[in-house]
């Protein structure tokens, strides 16, 4: 038992060991730790979706996940998508050309939970990509974009 | 950082976790998925002086449904119902309940049996759980035993759990023939926590009579509420709705809703008519379906 503890994690691909403190949430430590700022905190209890990452095959909040829980696992956040110099992944080009966006605060946790959606299921209708979706509040954009830019990803998108 | 310092502990095995609990007892907190616990801590409305996370403890992920018994272990997730094939078919009750638990994201991380610990009294599993008459593995330093859902949730976020307690195992029964269920929920916004909900288990005898009905809501007690009267007004009647409309007068009657931000409790009245009739209709059409 302890207050902070070593961890060691891969995050976009690259391997970090850090020593943390126990009660630092995985959206702060990626934030504030790695640097990583593309992960936006949002509502810090679960319920707005901002914060949105994957840890190995699934999405997860990371502002009500500890640091220490994603201990040798694998965390994919925004920055992972495309690299800075590189084309943008299929779902943030969809994004940019839908009106998938405005402000963008809540972009980061929108790509992350349709990269999920898309990643499993192709050609996903309307009321699923909706329902995908339903976790991840966007106040700017009334959401047409966004379910239009997911519908346009998964058209270009090639997952193989 | 969002939450009060705590100690942390992550045990790879249940006879570790019942010792960090035994050596702890009220001071600690068991850390599944963490999808209620966690926002309890950051708003520090939960201040826990140890954190027991069974995360790595080997072997409580499992579903499984032999022996006509679905075993859930404490770590199985509330996504893992969507994902299942033998549970839409024969307990489609947690199939049709579970889109309405939070969201994906929640889903991926939250457990069934931390949702039936934790005892939200607007949480769908806990409702879900006695409507199917669950019963519950618990162990503790003094050994094993089994508790019926019905007799789990004793007030708001309370339950029949001692401190030095793990729940390991959730085990629901198989659906009698000719029985159909149906869960209707209200909620503001897709996701939020029930203002109600209620789970339908409908069994209807040979004739089409109604043999056996259970009616358990959410949002509208402290623990789930067991709408007694109405269920046995419909039994060995013929389904009507008329008689719908009777049963979800009684229940509505009967229940104990309280007024908050939310809703009214006289709007909460009015949702358990609605959702009992509609809820009642489902789950006779789904039984005759069976039948």
């Amino acid at each position: 038992m302890e207050r902070r503890r070593t961890i060691r994690l891969t995050v976009n691909g690259t391997r970090y060991e850090r020593e943390v403190e126990v009660r630092k949430t995985l959206a702060d430590f990626l934030r504030y730790d790695l640097g990583l700022k593309g992960t936006h905190v949002g509502c810090e209890h679960g319920v707005c979706g901002a914060c949105t990452v994957m840890l190995g095959d699934a999405s997860v909040r990371s502002c009500i996940l500890y640091a220490v829980q994603a201990d040798g696992q694998e965390v994919l956040t925004v920055e992972g998508l495309s690299s800075p110099e590189g084309p943008l992944h299929p779902l943030q080009q969809a994004f940019h050309e839908h009106h998938g966006l405005q402000c963008g605060f809540c972009t980061p946790g929108f790509l992350m939970s349709a990269l999920e959606l898309l990643a499993e299921k192709q050609n996903p209708g309307e009321e699923e990509i909706r329902e995908a979706l339903s976790g991840n509040l966007c106040r700017c954009t009334g959401y047409e974009g966004i379910v239009e830019a997911v519908r346009a990803a998964d058209r270009v998108w090639n997952r193989s | 950082m969002k939450p009060a310092p705590f100690e942390y502990a992550a045990p790879e095995s249940v006879e570790e976790v019942l010792e960090l609990l035994g050596e702890h007892g009220e001071e600690a907190k068991v850390l599944a998925g963490g999808q209620s616990l966690g926002p309890l801590l950051n708003m520090r409305l939960a201040t826990p002086g140890v954190l027991v996370d069974i995360n790595r403890v080997e072997g409580l992920s499992y579903l499984r449904s032999g022996d006509d018994v679905l075993a859930v272990g404490a770590l199985a997730r509330q996504r893992s119902i969507e994902r299942s094939i033998s549970i839409p078919r024969r307990w489609p009750l947690l199939h049709q309940a579970a889109p309405y638990i939070g969201h994906v994201a929640i889903r991926n991380r939250g457990t069934i049996c931390g949702s039936l610990a934790h005892a939200d009294p607007a949480a769908e599993l806990p409702a879900v759980a006695v409507a199917l008459g669950a019963r519950l593995r618990i162990r503790g330093a003094r050994g094993e035993r089994e508790v019926e859902a019905g007799d789990f949730f004793v007030n708001y976020m309370t339950t029949d759990l001692a401190p030095d307690e793990l729940l390991v195992e959730a085990r629901f029964p198989p659906l009698p023939p000719r029985t159909g269920t149906s869960w209707k929920e209200v909620a503001r916004r897709h996701g939020d926590f029930a203002l109600v909900g209620v789970a339908a288990v409908v069994t209807l005898a040979r004739d089409g009579r109604c043999e056996r009905v259970r009616l358990v809501y959410t949002g509208v007690a402290p623990t789930p509420f067991e709408a007694g009267d109405a269920e046995e007004m419909l039994s060995g009647e013929s389904p009507t709705q008329e008689l719908f409309g009777e049963a979800a007068e009684r229940a509505a009657r009967d229940c104990e809703p309280g007024s908050d931000v939310h809703a009214s409790a006289a709007y909460r009245r009015h949702l358990v008519r609605v959702l009992t009739k509609r809820a009642l209709g489902e789950a006779v059409r789904r039984a005759r379906e069976e039948g």
